[in-house]
């Protein structure tokens, strides 16, 4: 099963060597992972997908705590938030394709972001379903280029995962 | 007033209480050097740096207090990398400290470079590479804060050249400010609730005592919640001495070449209470048949070692010996338990044993050093079957009064570990138990011990093979014994081209009296004792198999 963790770090140099290292060395699998700078500028948040069970899970969020770059873990997995990732797509589009490339473009409220004489590129930002089936009605067009970014999460409503001043690591037992 | 990166490294590490390091000079550690050269800092000149590394670890798990070595960069650097992974797997605080390149030279592939923090990453609690001067003061004092608390473990500071002859003010760092570095100091009282009530309804406990009772300085209380529940208590090889081995209490070793009354008590226990341990695969075997019948109690500093390896029914996370002490007090004492008389029973009929004959043993060899020196002395060992006849064998009834290469099973570690011990107990006798083939592995440091007249003493149970490996060629390969059979030097003559003394046991009848003359020698002594070549370490669990079923 898919856990996302919303993980906040020192913004040290080798801090994304140290879980990344972490993750290979134990044999965790990581989906996906962005990573990126918070409203404290000494603070990056990561969001890691891990594929796991419970058990797997547990030893994740154990093993991550022992780094000491690592402030605070949270597994957002049960809780409603909102995650979204970003893809840029160039996809074929001559003439004679250009204007249904442009109605799913805006079926999936997708930006046309360039225009070349064959191609149109695209951004658009949803959870994972969503850009799955973008990429997937594009593809019989012919897809150029794709890149996507792993998936950045918040929990909805008032509760905090974010840094705080007593951002104690929460242990689990 | 300023001062050099140099002076005021060696002026933290003074600060931090350290009174002597071991070390290798080199290219870009000439600055720190230069200031060692007439500093109050004791440093211990090693004849290879991986000896350094293995110093330090003996130093730390003798004395309590964290260890500390010093290497150039590249091939100083990796060279401690083998005694950096041995003090990670075995918790042991070490503070190993490289010279670096200089920031302008970094990752250019320049002379001597090599990316040490990059490469200790899996094999430390953590690391540093520092760029600034100003920073060298705050950052000894976090390693050092890093290595020794919570769980113990080696920290490296990698530090560059113009870091060390770069100058600035020597400011006093204050206390430690690391939010993301916490551990539980104090146990849950509903999980220590729990425990109790496991204990006062079990009917067959067995404590399985590790190395983190001799690192949490647990062994007084151990010793009491044994007596006061008349539970017997079976060591990991960490967690030798760490229990009197000589209390009726005690089962000794349990595992692979365990007791076999230890391992058929934890098999037919009902609680199994872990103390500072891992649950290693040389101890558990087949994990699914270890302790089957038993509720899992698991007391441990570390929450990532609760559930990793075993599942656990009863995880107490925080400092072993605060947590004991909890149990303790809220516990009332057991009279006699039919547990603890079959346990008498099982001792009785499956001793630890061996067949003796005219030729010598190497466990009668153990058998003797333990005797002569009346359970007194500091022990090390190599790696192979000397280690497990020394942890079968020798009798060890305090802590810190065992020291060996555990988790990574370290060929090599044995010697120079023996001299960081000797350092830090210099009116102790200390003996390196070791192989033929091990003591291969760092033979140069004889002329450290020589060199600074640490009286160390190596007893060689030479049997011309690499006798671990050889036994599992005999036992599952067939007996082809492939590369295992050693051509040896002439150790004696070895040991006095060093300036050490050397001996020979040759045969049985001299044993007592080679080994009583070689301990009144107060110099280092390197003791050839030829045993019987194909002797197997039994009992023995094969690999896969579940600890009750045992060979031997």
């Amino acid at each position: 099963m898919l856990h996302t963790l919303a993980v906040l770090v020192e913004n040290s140099p080798g801090v994304l060597t140290r879980v990344a290292g972490l993750f290979s060395r134990r044999g965790f699998n990581i989906d996906s992972l962005a990573v990126g700078r918070t409203e404290d500028p000494e603070v990056s948040r990561m969001t890691i997908v891990v594929d796991g069970d419970d058990r797997v899970l547990e030893q994740v969020t154990k093993q991550l705590h022992k780094l000491v770059d690592v402030i605070k873990i949270n597994d957002i997995t049960a809780d409603e938030y909102v995650d979204r990732e970003l893809v840029l797509i160039k996809v074929n589009a001559d003439h004679t394709q250009r204007v249904e490339v442009i109605q799913i473009c805006d079926v999936f409220r997708a930006r046309i972001v360039d225009m070349g004489r064959k191609t149109l590129t695209l951004e658009c930002t949803g959870n994972h379903g969503k850009i799955n089936a973008l990429e997937e009605t594009l593809r019989p067009y012919g897809i150029k280029e794709l890149v996507r970014t792993g998936k950045i999460a918040m929990v909805r409503g008032t509760k905090n995962t974010g840094y705080q001043e007593n951002g104690a690591k929460e242990e689990s037992l | 007033m300023q001062k050099s990166g140099a002076q005021i490294l060696v002026d933290s590490l003074l600060a931090e209480g350290v009174d002597t390091i071991f070390g290798y000079p080199g290219g870009v550690v000439l600055p720190i050097y230069d200031v060692l050269y007439d500093s109050e800092l004791r440093h211990i000149l090693t004849r290879h740096e991986q000896g350094a590394a293995h110093a330090a670890d003996g130093y730390a798990r003798a004395s309590g207090k964290p260890g500390v070595c010093l290497a150039t960069s590249g091939p100083g650097a990796t060279n401690l990398v083998t005694g950096i992974a041995n003090a990670y797997m075995d918790s042991v605080p070490v503070v190993a400290i490289t010279g670096q390149v200089a920031t302008s030279l970094l990752g250019r592939d320049s002379f001597q470079e090599a990316d040490i923090t990059g490469i200790t990453l899996p094999i430390t609690k953590h690391n540093f590479l520092i760029k600034d001067t100003k920073d060298i003061a705050r950052t000894v004092r976090e390693a050092f804060h890093i290595a020794t608390s919570g769980r113990p473990g080696p920290v490296l500071i990698d530090m560059p050249k113009d870091v060390s002859t770069g100058m600035a003010e020597h400011l006093d760092p204050g206390p430690v400010q690391l939010p993301g570095y916490r551990f539980n100091h104090k146990p849950n009282p509903e999980q220590i609730a729990r425990a109790v009530r496991a204990i006062e309804e079990s009917e067959r406990p067995v404590i399985y005592a590790g190395g983190g009772v001799v690192s949490g300085g647990a062994h007084g209380e151990l010793l009491e919640l044994a007596e006061m529940m008349l539970m017997p208590v079976a060591t990991t090889l960490m967690g030798l001495g760490g229990f009197p081995g000589d209390h009726p209490l005690s089962v000794g070793m349990l595992g692979m070449h365990g007791s076999k009354y230890a391992n058929y008590a934890v098999s037919e226990s009902d609680l199994l209470i872990g103390i500072g341990v891992r649950f290693d695969d040389r101890v558990t075997s087949k994990l699914e048949e270890f302790a089957p019948g038993a509720t899992i109690m698991h007391i441990d500093i570390d929450p990532a070692e609760i559930g990793k390896n075993m599942g656990v029914d009863i995880p107490v996370v925080g400092e072993v010996r605060l947590a004991l002490r909890q149990i303790i007090d809220r516990l009332k004492p057991r009279v006699a338990t039919q547990w603890r008389d079959k346990i008498t029973v099982w001792k009785k009929e499956h001793p630890l044993d061996f067949v003796t004959n005219g030729q010598l043993k190497p466990q009668e060899v153990v058998r003797e050093i333990c005797n002569v020196t009346r359970s007194n002395a500091r022990i090390t060992t190599e790696v192979g079957q000397h280690q497990m006849f020394t942890a079968q064998y020798y009798t060890f009834t305090k802590p810190r009064t065992f020291i060996s290469s555990g988790g990574l099973g370290t060929m090599g570690f044995g010697f120079p570990a023996a001299i960081g011990v000797q350092v830090a107990c210099p009116d102790e006798t200390v003996i390196d138990i070791a192989g033929d083939g091990s003591i291969q592995m760092n033979i140069q440091e004889l002329a450290t011990a020589v060199n600074y007249n640490l009286p160390v003493k190596i007893a060689i149970i030479n049997n011309g093979f690499l006798g671990m490996v050889r036994q599992w060629q005999e036992l599952f390969y067939n007996r082809r014994y492939s590369y295992t059979e050693l051509k040896n030097p002439d150790f004696v003559k070895l040991a006095e081209a060093y300036g050490a003394v050397g001996m020979r046991v040759n045969n049985k009848s001299e044993l007592r009296d080679v080994l009583e003359a070689a301990l009144g020698v107060n110099k280092p002594v390197v003791l050839d004792i030829p045993v019987e070549r194909e002797e197997n370490v039994y009992p023995m669990v094969a690999p896969g198999e579940p600890i009750h079923k045992m060979l031997g």
